[in-house]
């Protein structure tokens, strides 16, 4: 069948359209990417020589170096806190109805509209008040209440999905309560978990605002030795830095799907 | 286990299930009136009614789902009342299956063994026995979503077959299929139940499964049971007015009952019908009632004879073997009845023709009960 010309028009403007939005999206990260590769100790754009030089700075960054080691403990800590507290919260709030549960679930969800410099903040007053040390604890405590939310909300969702039949058909077949939960409902909200915790360990390991208070010198996360650099530096090692950050973070993307065949784990009905 | 199960069941003469006066509300909404029932071992009993009449309701405190409010339930020599679902060795089709999304249907069927600690290769026996039975032996490793609606639901039976239940309770199952399917699969039911002399519960809002599949059909509303009985009991002698319209289609008149000289006559719009001395004594009922008569028991004669009923057609629909015909009468609850025309007469539109009754067999009820 002949196209007509406004169809065509409309085909190609279509496609055009696509493909500035993602050379929009994409832009920074390629700014940031050639600079990341300029010999000059001043970030200017275009580079005039190339170097690797800021990559072996960013890695041999002391700050740096500990700033990751402490980003990834927080995250891997905090997540996991997060990911087993706020499933059993979105459980209780799927399956029970009791007089606290509205309020309860907004406080819950709070941190979702309360600025993250404000929980810093007011962990901070609060620690300082009952004389608690700014230490890792804290830390992690501030990043639960952070991600927290988002848990709760991708487990509610899975969890509205779950036909509950399948439990009351397994306890007829003489499951108990327990069996049901190993072998069905587990199994079946795998997805929700999976993506609950990897969100959770994404924002973990970029928050910045609420750290900032409560983090000390010692365990400063990632983010914070960043900001703390760059008030020091103005050199591009800023920018190998979020190079390594952003090829990382896709490699193990990458990885989780490959082994984990995340889009098999996430089709799942 | 099943071992056990056979020798009490020679020894016993406790019905298989017994429902003693059980009751369940939801807040202050009665969902379940008291109940007393008996459902004898391999029979097949049908719950019937429209939506919210308390069939689910009674089948979810049979499995236990439910908790019951008052009264005590029976399966067999044991008092269930109190025991969690998983403990009462109940089999249950659902009316969307249920089947675990993430396993084999090798696997689902087993589910059931494994709970029990079955021996493996036990377990693979029976579930291969049981795949047999419904014809799906070369499915086992497939997954749920592969299957079409009826192979589901053959593994759904399997499944709830498989641990040898005490009682076999299906909650709708036929309900998502289509009309052929749905036939061919109540046939297959059938077999297979009274094959293994397994004692079901059906629930249905579909008088026609009901009919063709029940040993006996407990018609409720609102609640209550109205009726338990035989198909045919239900369907020629029905004990209430909602019961004789909820199951199959009924002509309802309104009349007067006259009786002189000992017999009974009925008075509809007029016109004097003799009734047959076995019907219900007249005189616990009161004189204003209302006739049900099946639709075989209405057929067409000229619109001057004495005894009929005088009515105009509405309707003619040409049913292949029959002829329905929707016919406007005065005298009738509703303005308006049905017959079948077997004979297929070209009646059109607008001619007036009579209704007679026949003699026997017609249902008289008082004129202010609820009508289904």
């Amino acid at each position: 069948m002949k196209k007509a010309f406004s169809d065509h028009l409309l085909d190609w403007s279509g496609r055009l359209l696509v493909l500035l939005i993602l050379i929009f999206i994409a832009l920074p990260f390629i700014v940031v990417f050639i600079v990341s590769f300029n010999d000059s100790s001043v970030v200017e754009f275009p580079p005039k020589h190339w170097s690797l030089r800021w990559y072996f700075n960013a890695f041999s960054y002391e700050d740096f170096v500990k700033g990751l080691r402490n980003s990834l403990m927080v995250a891997a800590v905090g997540s996991a806190i997060s990911l087993i507290v706020g499933a059993m919260f979105a459980f209780v709030f799927n399956r029970y109805e009791f007089s606290i549960r509205r309020p309860l679930h907004a406080i819950l969800m709070s941190p979702l509209i309360v600025p993250n410099f404000t929980i810093g903040l007011g962990a901070l007053l609060l620690a300082k008040g009952i004389f608690v040390p700014r230490s890792f604890g804290l830390l992690v405590l501030v990043h639960v209440m952070v991600t927290l939310p988002f848990v709760v909300r991708g487990v509610s969702v899975s969890l509205q999905n779950f036909n509950q039949a399948y439990e009351r058909a397994a306890e007829s077949l003489g499951a108990s309560p327990w069996y049901i939960l190993i072998t069905l409902t587990m199994p079946l909200l795998l997805p929700g978990l999976i993506s609950g915790w990897l969100f959770a360990a994404v924002l973990s390991f970029n928050e910045f605002s609420a750290s900032l208070f409560v983090a000390n010198l010692r365990n400063q996360t990632l983010p914070i030795a960043m900001y703390n650099y760059v008030r020091e530096y103005a050199d591009p090692t800023l920018a190998a830095l979020a190079v390594l950050y952003v090829v990382t973070s896709a490699a193990v993307l990458t990885v989780l799907h490959v082994f984990f065949r995340l889009e098999k784990v996430l089709n799942v009905e | 286990m099943s071992s056990d199960h056979q020798s009490s069941e020679n020894v016993s003469a406790r019905p298989a299930v017994q429902i003693d006066g059980v009751t369940k509300s939801f807040g202050n909404t009665p969902a379940l009136e008291p109940c007393w029932m008996k459902i004898k071992r391999g029979e097949f009993l049908t719950l019937l009614g429209p939506s919210g009449c308390g069939k689910t309701t009674l089948l979810n405190l049979i499995a236990g789902f439910l908790e019951a409010d008052n009264g005590e339930l029976f399966l067999g020599e044991d008092l269930v009342t109190q025991v969690p679902p998983h403990k009462r060795e109940i089999g249950i089709v659902f009316q969307n299956y249920a089947l675990f999304p993430h396993k084999t249907v090798a696997q689902n069927v087993e589910y059931g063994l494994r709970t029990r600690g079955v021996p493996k290769e036990e377990s693979r026996a029976r579930v291969k026995e049981a795949l047999s039975l419904v014809k799906l032996e070369n499915f086992a490793d497939r997954k749920p979503r592969q299957m079409s609606g009826g192979q589901q639901q053959r593994v759904a039976l399997a499944r709830a077959l498989v641990i040898r239940p005490r009682v076999l309770l299906l909650d709708e199952p036929f309900s998502a299929l289509d009309r052929n399917l749905r036939v061919s699969m109540q046939i297959e039911l059938k077999e297979i139940q009274t094959k293994l002399g397994l004692t079901t519960i059906f629930v249905t809002h579909d008088q026609n499964e009901a009919l063709s599949m029940s040993d006996r059909i407990a018609v409720m509303s609102r609640g209550r049971v109205r009726h338990v009985g035989s198909p045919q009991e239900i369907y020629e002698h029905p004990k209430d007015l909602f019961v004789a319209t909820f199951v199959g289609d009924t002509n309802l008149f309104r009349a007067r009952i006259e009786s002189s000289e000992g017999r009974t006559r009925l008075d509809i719009g007029g016109r004097k019908v003799e009734i047959s001395s076995e019907q219900k004594e007249p005189r616990d009922l009161p004189s204003a009632v209302i006739v049900a008569a099946r639709p075989e028991q209405c057929s067409l004669t000229s619109v001057e004879s004495p005894d009929a009923i005088p009515a105009t057609v509405a309707v003619v629909v040409y049913q292949g073997s029959y002829v329905e015909l929707y016919l406007e009468c005065e005298a009738a609850v509703h303005g308006r009845i049905m017959m079948r025309d077997v004979s297929k007469s070209f009646f059109h539109i607008g001619d007036k023709v009579g209704i007679r009754l026949a003699t026997k067999g017609l249902n008289i009820f008082g004129s202010e009960q609820e009508i289904g």
